[in-house]
């Protein structure tokens, strides 16, 4: 018997030799299966070396943006965007508070879903990325030098923020459509008088070419249909842009009934540049408005947060010629342009098919004024009239699709569960995998601009099951990535994401590693608080607040004893980070503080607010392993009660 | 003996390579250091390989007691080795302009030679004390007093030339592009010594053989 099995093994193996050598260059070996190591190769990136490509998660219902390496499926960071987030203690430090305020007061969290990372050209430039807060409808910038969030808009008259936050070729603007339309403006009113008397804004906000800055140029105020998803044209489509409708019956209850009845609901197509002219003319209504606008500035280490008062506002029907309506099948969902600019991908995700659109035939309908009536004045285009194509998939529930730059679409199917790679031009269906389970959006790094670097697909899944070892009812979603780029995909590596990761971006190593920063520097810190030398360090007041200037070296605070402070004080801690090394940081906490920690980077100031409730001698320490010496990294705060005379003093060593 | 006089002019001009590129190098490896942090000894001052190198080691010295690395204002040399280099130039120059217009022999060329290597030994010998004091002489409050095996106290002297394992970190210390300019430029004055001895004796054949068939 043991004889008898080995020699099976040893055929075993002689056939694995044998179907590796024949697999050599040939991209159709098999995806999966215990005797494909080339997969797992595929995957491997060893211990110090890098990946290949950056992938930007949107964290979903976490706010924030998740930072993991292509093809490994490594996470490197957890970027927090719309969240607070105790581990760094954004928006719980004075500082990052202001980043989370909203004309609804401060909001410690958003729904993020679609990350788009700035270009040049309809390339990917890699200066910043962008994301859209779902909730309280918001759009935040990443800087991707210091991979911190740098400014956060809030949009008004916007409700479902979801059609966001999408770049146009040369990082003109970013734009973002409502989900729900909602009175505009809004007041007190019965919601079953929806039809024809909500709206939906289109919000265009323009990036400043220097620095990113963000500004809210203009609205377009559209009929009450819900506005999912949208793309850029690019190449010969620039200067549109196009959004996928549903509910174009304007139901208000029982949604998943009363908006699937019409048979095509519309892609928008909007033409920006003709809009943006027209502003630009003195056209549009300024209406009053109420939104936040939360910048952080690199130097200062601090944001600040402005309520703006007023929006400008346009009537589509004002501008003749700037926007069409392009018939969709069954509730369209994501609204993709390939590289080209020529196609416009609906993906109906109550059908089978997917209706490719042809930006050449919508201008010639367009010239030929041949339309098909209207809605609420917005003239509707032939169906026929644009139709480039239709795949027919032989999948179930079309949402997204992504390019791989050589001629080639990847379409989702969350009902069927696949990845569908198909055509563009004949719309034939080339390659279908499965996908575990109910697959969501894909990212191709680039694959929604004109250069796509089509080597690998990720597959965002929404339902996880068994793939991983059972954590209890709750669990991580799952990713799959592919290999694209043999003819056939193949299925390589499967692994967690965190949060509920929507869309992703997803660049080469190259063009962000380089420029990613080490440290803040130090003599470039103009923090009002902050102690660029030790011998700056001081406890002041100012009648009963109290404020720290504090600076961390290894392994010490300046100063590590604190007496003087009182019940019933406002303590502000203001630690300034001496280091200018890479890769060490200090933390600080303090007992029964009511927000998080700090964690502070080299160079850079952080405040940490702590009101003392009882009299006692309480230590702080410093939460960042920082050194050998780091656990003798503490001090303590001597706190009197509120009537004592106790003088005010600070040491270190003595 | 005017090519050789050239050659003489040129080598000591190499050493003016000494007031941009460092003559010697000390690199700073360890686990948790991936990217080496590097000190660059210039006649003039310590600089930093990378920004910040400087107040990282010293930052790192603190631990086992070591003073901060010397500024150019705390120490001679780095007010007198300019001087000397620049002396040593303008003499080696002058030589060299003397024996193309024939006023001194190329003896002198390598009298050059022996002073400058003179010189470089007594620059070599100054900073390896220099680095024994620094490494030897600690803080008795240290954070981490360490001994050797036999319980003599560790010290953290690098090297003079090469590598060495101290503690975490793998220390080495190399001439840097000034110190080789200088070698080159020093050699150059033996090529001319060369030279000029051998032009002078075929000189001198050529005299005798015309003395002799006159």
């Amino acid at each position: 018997m043991k004889k008898y099995s080995f020699y099976v093994l040893m055929l075993l193996g002689f056939s694995v030799l044998i179907s590796s050598c024949g697999n050599q260059g040939d991209a159709k070996s098999s995806s999966s299966g215990a005797l494909s190591s080339s997969a797992a190769e595929k995957a491997y990136v060893a211990p110090g070396e890098h990946d290949e490509f950056y992938a930007f998660m949107s964290g979903g219902y976490s706010g924030n943006i998740t930072v993991y390496g292509l093809p490994s499926g490594r996470m490197f960071k957890e970027i927090p965007v719309f969240s607070q987030f105790p581990t760094s203690g954004y928006g719980y430090s004075e500082e990052t508070k202001p980043m989370l305020n909203t004309s609804f007061g401060f909001v410690p969290w958003d729904d993020s879903h679609h990350p788009d990372i700035s270009q040049t050209n309809g390339e990917l430039d890699g200066r910043w990325i962008f994301i859209n807060g779902n909730n309280t409808p918001r759009i935040a910038r990443i800087s991707l030098e210091t991979f911190e969030t740098e400014e956060i808009i809030e949009l008004p008259n916007s409700a479902g923020n979801h059609s966001s936050s999408f770049i146009t070729e040369n990082s003109e603007y970013v734009v973002a459509g409502t989900r729900f339309s909602v009175p505009i403006p809004q007041k007190d009113m019965p919601i079953n008088e929806y039809k024809g008397n909500f709206k939906g804004s289109l919000s265009f906000i323009s990036v400043a070419p220097d620095n990113g800055r963000l500004n809210l140029e203009f609205q377009l105020i559209m009929p009450g249909f819900n506005y999912d998803l949208s793309h850029p044209g690019r190449g010969k489509s620039h200067g549109w842009f196009f959004f996928t409708t549903y509910n174009t019956e304007e139901a208000n209850s029982l949604m998943e009934v009363n908006s699937s009845q019409n048979d095509k609901d519309f892609i928008a197509a909007i033409n920006w540049k003709k809009v943006e002219e027209y502003v630009k003319n003195g056209g549009g209504t300024i209406m009053p408005a109420e939104y936040a606008h939360n910048v952080y500035d690199e130097h200062t280490h601090s944001a600040t947060s402005t309520i703006k008062k007023e929006v400008l506002t346009v009537n589509p029907l004002d501008v003749p010629g700037a926007v069409f309506f392009l018939p969709t099948p069954k509730s369209p969902h994501g609204c993709d342009v390939d590289p080209s600019g020529q196609y416009i991908i609906g993906n109906g995700k109550l059908s089978a098919d997917l209706t490719v659109h042809s930006f050449d035939k919508m201008i010639a309908a367009i010239e030929g004024k041949r339309f098909d009536g209207e809605a609420y004045g917005i003239p509707i285009l032939k169906f026929d009239d644009v139709l480039a194509g239709v795949v027919k998939s032989g999948g179930l529930g079309p949402l997204h699709t992504e390019f791989d730059g050589k001629g080639n679409a990847y379409t989702t199917f969350f009902i069927s569960s696949e990845v569908v790679k198909w055509k563009l031009g004949t719309w034939e269906v080339l390659d279908r995998q499965p996908t575990f389970y109910s697959v969501g959006h894909l990212m191709i790094p680039g694959g929604n601009s004109a250069k796509p670097f089509g080597k690998y697909v990720v597959a965002m899944n929404k339902i996880t099951k068994d793939r991983y070892l059972p954590t209890g009812p709750e669990m991580e979603h799952s990713a799959q990535i592919y290999d694209i780029s043999g003819d056939k995909m193949e299925l390589i590596y499967d692994f967690p994401t965190h949060g509920e990761p929507h869309y992703a971006a997803g660049i080469p190593a190259e063009l962000l590693a380089p420029k990613s920063k080490k440290i803040y520097r130090l003599d470039e810190n103009k923090h009002p608080y902050a102690v660029l030398t030790p011998n700056d360090a001081k406890v002041t007041r100012e009648g009963n607040e109290v404020h720290v200037y504090m600076s961390t070296i290894r392994s010490h605070f300046t100063p590590d004893n604190i007496e003087g402070v009182k019940v019933g004080d406002k303590v502000y801690f203001h630690i300034t980070n001496h280091e200018q090394d890479f890769d060490v940081p200090h933390g600080f906490a303090m007992i029964g503080q009511n927000t998080s920690e700090l964690l502070v980077m080299p160079g850079q100031t952080k405040t940490s607010l702590w009101e003392p409730k009882k009299p006692g001698v309480w230590p702080f320490y410093c939460t960042d392993f920082c050194s050998a010496l780091h656990q003798e990294m503490q001090g303590y705060v001597r706190v009197s009660p509120a009537d004592s005379n106790v003088p005010l003093t600070y040491t270190l060593g003595e | 003996m005017k090519k050789a006089s050239i050659i003489m002019i040129i080598g000591p001009l190499f050493l003016l390579g000494l007031f941009s590129f460092p003559l010697w190098n000390i690199m700073l490896g360890a686990p948790q250091y991936p990217d080496p942090l590097g000190m660059n000894i210039h006649i003039d001052g310590l600089r930093d390989m990378n920004e910040f190198d400087l107040q990282n080691i010293d930052g790192l010295n603190h631990y086992i007691g070591m003073r901060t690395l010397p500024k150019a204002e705390d120490m001679w040399e780095f007010s007198i080795f300019p001087l000397v280099i620049s002396g040593m130039v303008a003499l080696g120059v002058l030589i060299g302009l003397l024996g193309f217009f024939g006023k001194v022999s190329y003896t002198w060329f390598i009298g050059w030679f022996i002073v400058m290597s003179i010189l470089g030994i007594l620059g070599i010998y100054d900073f390896n004390a220099w680095m024994v004091d620094y490494g030897t002489n600690l803080d008795p409050n240290a954070i981490m007093k360490l001994t050797n095996l036999d319980g003599t106290p560790m010290t953290y002297s690098p090297p003079l030339f090469g590598k060495a394992d101290m503690l975490n970190f793998q220390v080495t210390s190399l001439p840097s592009t000034g110190a080789w300019l200088m070698f080159v430029g020093m050699m150059l004055t033996v090529v001319a010594f060369f030279l000029g001895r051998k032009n002078s004796k075929s000189a001198a054949i050529k005299e005798f053989t015309k003395l002799a068939t006159s």
